[in-house]
């Protein structure tokens, strides 16, 4: 979806961080993002190297790491993989589940010099 | 997994300890390990992957997530700082080179949203100061959210002040299209931007500068993905949806549908000549969200107008209520 502006964003914090921590260049950047999150990372990769062009971050190695989505099943009374957003449990098939992950949308940790 | 053993069940856990050098157990599945992980060692273990044990923040979270996947992990951190980053004792190259080229590893946690949160929060403080009460509406292109604008500006108007922020890619059209109403509007245009951000908003409010007791209409770019994850600050989001688009629109753009609080069926003028069915689109809705509320109207005939408005006034009323309430 908007993955450039969230590769703006995610630039931003790098740098204001790099900023506050005395650092030179930001050599590694690592995201958690989520597999229902619907965020591309192929997109993300591809407008990173752009936006961090000319920053502190240029270069920097981008890794995302996908966190896959899980639900609490209320049913079932477990923990579950799930699919889709608001996808049924697939045990049982019902729709009471809650998401409990894969909606990260996170800065992780990032390298610096 | 774990390369010294092969097995797949290596868990990391940090605990909240302030000293984090050595602070990580390496626990195995049920078989013996030869030699236990207890820190400090005098060799380095070279698994395969890049952990750290530095916390810039306070250490006030917990991590304790099984790593099955390959990590490099290096024992060797020397050297702790104040703020908690902590230095490796190596560079790029391994090799140790006190003061030059020193990579340091910093945990961020942070939300990559939480930039436009931060201006939605500040939106909101001044929004609440003056007593305003803004909806967010979104939809796809062509629902038409404008039209049912106009519709309900004319309706709430002798009623209380309305002040609109347009959203779109280019054009001032629907600013032009709203200010016919008497009412002030601002146009942003995104470029080539898919959607409004709590930034552009803020610029947008000094400009506009909505008047106390006020209803602000925000007109999201059309698009159904992107708006959904940028709070702008406002009460509500207000999604609107045209029976021309299809029932299952709700399962299909869940997220948007998730985020808002009211839903608005729109075109049901043109409902004697589809097969749409709005049980179906409601039962898909509120599938995706339950405490959706939902109404059905015609920017065409006026038709659901009036209860728009009067959920509008009934809401800010609520608003008010609450924000006195602190």
């Amino acid at each position: 979806m908007h993955e450039m502006a969230l590769t703006e964003s995610i630039v931003e914090i790098a740098l204001e961080e790099a900023r506050k921590q005395g650092a030179r260049k930001v050599t590694r950047v690592s995201l958690d993002i989520g597999a229902l999150s619907s965020v591309e990372p192929e997109a993300l990769e591809f407008c990173f190297s752009a936006v961090a062009s000319g920053t502190a971050a240029e270069g920097a190695k981008l890794e995302i790491e996908r966190v896959a989505g899980a639900g609490w099943c209320l049913d079932c009374e477990q923990s579950v993989p799930l699919a889709e957003r608001f996808g049924a449990c697939p045990r049982c098939g019902g729709y009471r589940v809650r998401m409990t992950a894969g909606d990260e949308l996170k800065i992780r940790e990032m390298e610096i010099d | 997994m774990c390369s010294v053993c092969g097995c797949g069940e290596a868990t990391i856990a940090l605990d909240k300890d302030r000293d984090k050098a050595g602070a990580h157990t390496h626990a195995h599945g049920p078989h013996d390990h030869p030699h236990d992980h207890d820190h400090p060692h005098d060799h380095d273990h070279d698994h395969d992957h890049d952990h750290d044990h530095d916390h810039p923040h306070d250490h006030d979270h917990e991590h304790g997530h099984d790593h099955d996947h390959d990590h490099d992990h290096d024992h060797d951190h020397r050297h702790h700082h104040e703020d908690g980053a902590v230095d490796y004792g190596k560079g790029l190259a391994g090799a140790h080179v006190p003061g030059l080229s020193q990579e340091r590893i910093v945990r961020i946690e942070r939300d990559i949203l939480s930039k436009n949160d931060a201006y939605a929060r500040d939106n909101r403080r001044f929004l609440a100061e003056r007593g305003v009460f803004a909806l967010n509406v979104v939809s796809s292109p062509g629902s038409g959210k404008t039209c049912l604008l106009v519709k309900a500006i004319d309706a709430l108007k002798e009623r209380m002040p309305v002040t609109v922020i347009e959203g779109d890619q280019q054009t001032s059209n629907d600013a032009e299209r709203i200010r016919a109403t008497g009412a002030s509007a601002v146009q942003i245009n995104t470029g080539k931007g898919c959607h409004l951000d709590a930034h552009m908003v803020g610029h947008a409010l000094e400009t506009l500068s909505p008047p106390p007791g006020s209803a602000l209409f925000i007109e999201n770019v059309g698009n159904l993905v992107c708006p959904a994850a940028f709070d702008l600050g406002e009460a509500h989001k207000v999604v609107v949806l045209s029976v021309t688009e299809g029932e299952d629109k709700p399962l299909k753009y869940p997220d948007m549908f998730a985020a808002a609080d009211l839903l608005l069926l729109n075109k049901s003028d043109l409902l004697p000549h589809l097969d749409f069915d709005v049980g179906a689109c409601l039962a898909n809705a509120l599938r995706v969200n339950p405490r959706l509320q939902t109404l059905i109207v015609s920017a065409k005939t006026g038709e659901g107008v009036a209860a728009f408005v009067a959920w509008i006034e009934a809401s800010a009323a609520r608003r008010a209520v609450d924000m006195a309430k602190g």
